[in-house]
């Protein structure tokens, strides 16, 4: 049983923020989750399905993060808790969607969780979802720990309710991805069916209706700010004439920081946890008395403006900074030295400034990079091989317009299969444009998941509009990076897995591809074969390369191949292995004239290199196994 | 357990509250994850409030992996530059990568084993010899325990449990508030019935590597 469904009222765990939110939505009678899977947020969703395999929750894998919002909102509207759960870029996505329902409201409570990204550690950029709900016009709570997630996800649903819009739960990496204590409470029964209470003048949104949402989301809006002005989640501490505001996981830092500073006597801190709409009177309050205040907040200076405003609206002098080249970045994320320093400066005193060590200069080399690299095994890169020999074979340059997965890490060299890059989807549409602007040869790069995600309408309009490119899908079977979380199109199905599968080729078919190649990437000759028919050929052609992510069917199977590869002493210095396939279990032996070698611990037994090498041969099954 | 040949060099627990900040460094699918996991669910035991961070994503595919646990009185889950009390290096490289987070009065608990980066085994970037690694390190830091980890978790029957031996090698510095018997009980609970036995030999040869006081001397 999953250990979120253990447990009794009053005891501690230790629990990854993801972990936190969900125990908290289980808490608050949460009865439909729905995501699309996306770093920092995907524990959620993988909980979440875990937890429907074993209880009456209803979850769903969506195929993005429009539909999985709006399958949400339909159940909200039935009087059923609903939890929606995204990264930030998801958001994007969704926000079609998002911007409206807060017109139409929800009649059980719902909750949409914008897990951002600052310093982009799995993402395509760092944009800071708070301004989302100031758009939308939708409350949004922070949690800076995991305790909190779960207190403020457990308090979303009943906030959503009273107001009966759905509120935002945002939070950072670091709040996702944080382990600390949580308290449990009592896990609540979930409801039987809904009903749907038709009620069209006020849920279908044509004009006439939406004008009057508007003045219903507006007036929802004040009673949130109310509810804001006497929140628990923002507190007050401390005391003297400076300030510090602050939200989120960088509220932590300010906490140490005023500690070892020395500073918990001459600083009042407002941390603040319900930060829209922003409580003015409590603001204004805080900051009435004060003669200089700091406000710390990672990415953009969201609470700095509104403080702003609102001591504009006083007419208070006080002065309030955040942001700005001797303060904080609007880039990356805080961590809690910077954040110490900037407070010393600000407020003129005294940090015993550490001088980290620097590692290269003092061994007195570089230290080599350790970039992340597709795996051994991977259809990915074989894949890749194929269509770059293609292309040099018919001694043609190729623009690799690319998407979100695994196979972005083409990127790197030696494989440099991807030029151009944009978010979820975008390859195919990039594609089009970039054919049509320059006849150059174009190759898009798609995965399966990315392809149901958002490609279908980008295809659909390539065929439309007689778009000239070669589209190859690459098909895993799974939504490989985010850790292996189904799609329509899934081949490689999580035990117990329900869902129907929906090929890839009949989709690609049915809106009126015509060229179209399906190639298993580890046969080397007939996917060569067939990509340089692709190529060669004119219009929208699609090519789909079907080999399931070797990682995951070994885990889902537990068997592992024990067909071991190396290379032969007729190995001479042509490098064609190294500069364009770059499998991460070959190697160089070190010295001036080294052998090539292949590690039997890092072969993964694909038989793909030994199939254009003549060098490289089969070691004998069974050899090298672990 | 506190050893008399390392009693001058590394940093004490006068103060079992006190703060701490346990830096791990390792390579993709080395268990660092595990092992930061581990120390945070028996410091929750023994009464501490954890707080763990970790890396997950795209930075797992055999790129640089890095946890932190942060006990005591703080609220931080991230350690800054100059800032770790402890750094546990999976592997070698990264161990002495790890130099920017450490001070005067770090203990450095490391694997001499390495792996190799991608750029390094295709001959486009070099490895630095790892005797020197370790000397430039040793003179930094308050204390430097290294040895091949690496080798232990193979001796131990499973390749994968460096982090237990690494995790051994922590509990027999007698620098953590918590006792190696609090630790044990967390890896009989936490970890895989089938890699129990291995587990478990994996964190006494690690303890013993501590004991050793070849180990000690950079």
């Amino acid at each position: 049983m999953s250990e979120l469904l253990t447990g009794a009222a009053g005891e501690r765990r230790l629990f990854l923020g993801n972990e936190a939110i969900v125990r908290g939505a289980l808490e608050a009678g949460v009865a439909l989750v729905t995501t699309y899977p996306g770093t920092p947020a995907s524990e959620i969703g993988d909980r979440c399905y875990e937890i429907s395999r074993q209880t009456d929750l209803r979850f769903e894998f969506s195929t993005n993060e429009k539909v999985a919002l709006e399958v949400a909102a339909g159940a909200a509207a039935c009087g059923w808790r609903v939890l929606c759960a995204m990264k930030h870029v998801g958001l994007n996505v969704a926000a079609d969607a998002l911007m409206t329902l807060a017109y139409v409201g929800v009649k059980g409570g719902m909750v949409i969780v914008s897990a951002d990204d600052p310093s982009l550690f799995s993402s395509q950029n760092e944009q800071d979802n708070r301004y989302y709900a100031k758009l939308a016009g939708l409350p949004m709570l922070e949690p800076a720990t995991p305790e909190e997630a779960k207190a403020m996800t457990r308090a979303a649903f009943a906030l959503s309710e009273d107001l009966k819009v759905p509120v935002l739960l945002r939070t950072t990496t670091r709040v996702n991805h944080t382990r600390g204590p949580v308290t449990l409470g009592d896990l609540a029964a979930r409801p039987g069916p809904g009903r749907f209470d038709k009620d069209p003048f006020r849920q279908v949104m044509v004009p006439a209706v939406a004008r009057q949402a508007h003045v219903r989301l507006l007036a929802a809006q004040d009673q949130a700010r109310a509810l804001a002005e006497t929140s628990a989640f923002n507190e007050i501490s401390g005391r003297g004439a400076w300030g510090i505001v602050t939200s989120g996981v960088a509220g932590a830092y300010v906490a140490d920081a005023l500690k070892e500073l020395g500073l918990a006597d001459k600083v009042r801190l407002l941390k603040l946890g319900f930060t829209h709409p922003l409580p003015e009177a409590l603001l204004g309050d805080f900051l009435a008395p004060l003669t200089k205040v700091l406000v710390v907040e990672e990415l953009e200076p969201y609470l700095e403006e509104g403080l702003k405003a609102i001591a504009q609206d006083r007419g208070l002098t006080v002065t309030i900074r955040g942001k700005g080249p001797d303060l904080f970045s609007r880039l990356y994320e805080y961590h809690p030295g910077l954040v110490r320093e900037v407070v010393a400066r600000f407020f003129q005193v005294a940090s015993e400034a550490a001088s980290p060590l620097a590692p290269e200069k003092i061994l007195g080399q570089p230290l080599p990079d350790r970039p992340p690299n597709l795996c051994a095994g991977c259809p990915h890169r074989a894949m890749y091989y194929a269509v770059k020999i293609a292309l040099k074979d018919l001694g043609v340059e190729g623009v690799f317009p690319t998407d979100i997965g695994c196979y972005t890490l083409g990127l790197l060299p030696p494989l440099s299969m991807a030029d151009f890059l944009i978010c979820m989807g975008s390859s195919i549409s990039t594609a089009a444009g970039i054919s049509r602007a320059t006849g150059q040869k174009v190759v898009a790069f798609i995965g399966d998941s990315t392809f149901f995600h958002s490609g279908l309408p980008a295809l659909a309009n390539a065929v439309h509009q007689k778009h000239d490119f070669l589209l190859v899908i690459l098909d895993n079977g799974t939504t490989a990076m985010t850790g292996h979380q189904p799609h329509p199109g899934v081949s490689l199905m999580p035990p117990g897995y329900p869902g129907e599968h929906v090929p890839i080729q009949r989709a690609v078919k049915a809106l009126g591809v015509e060229q179209l190649w399906v190639v298993n990437p580890f046969k080397y000759k007939e996917s060569l074969a067939a990509t340089k028919e692709a190529l060669t050929a004119s219009g929208i052609r699609v090519l789909i390369s079907q080999a399931p992510c070797h990682l995951y069917a070994q885990r889902l199977s537990g068997k592992k191949r024990t067909a071991r590869f190396q290379v032969t002493k007729g190995c001479g210095e042509c490098r064609d292995c190294l500069d364009n396939f770059g499998c991460p279990a070959m190697y160089l032996e070190s010295g001036e004239k080294g052998q090539l070698q292949i590690d039997p611990e890092l072969c993964s037994g694909c038989a793909f290199c030994v199939q254009w090498c003549e060098n490289i041969r089969p070691v004998g099954a069974g050899k090298g196994k672990e | 357990m506190a050893l008399a040949f390392t009693e001058n060099r590394k940093p004490k627990t006068e103060n079992p509250k006190k703060n701490l900040r346990i830096f791990l460094t390792g390579v993709g699918g080395q268990g660092t994850l595990l092992a930061s996991r581990l120390l945070g669910e028996a410091a929750l035991a023994a009464g501490y409030n954890p707080m763990v961070s970790e890396t997950h994503g795209m930075a797992q595919r055999g790129g640089i992996v890095v946890s932190t646990v942060v006990l005591g009185d703080l609220q931080s889950p991230l350690i800054s530059p100059g800032e770790a009390d402890i750094v546990l290096g999976f592997e070698a490289l990264e161990a002495f990568r790890a130099l920017d987070r450490c001070q005067a009065q770090t203990l450095v608990i490391a694997n001499t084993a390495t792996m190799v980066p991608y750029p390094v085994a295709i001959g486009q970037a070099r490895y630095p010899a790892v005797a020197q690694m370790f000397h430039c390190l040793a003179e930094q830091v308050g204390a430097l325990l290294a040895f091949d980890a690496g080798a232990l978790a193979h001796k131990s029957g499973s390749p994968l449990a460096v982090n237990m031996v690494l995790l051994g090698a922590l509990a027999a510095t007698d620098s953590l508030p918590i006792p190696a018997q609090d630790l044990l009980a967390v890896i009989r609970t936490r970890t895989k019935e089938k890699f129990l036995a291995s587990n478990l030999q994996a964190f006494d040869l690690g303890a013993a590597a501590a004991r050793d006081p070849r180990n000690w001397e950079w």
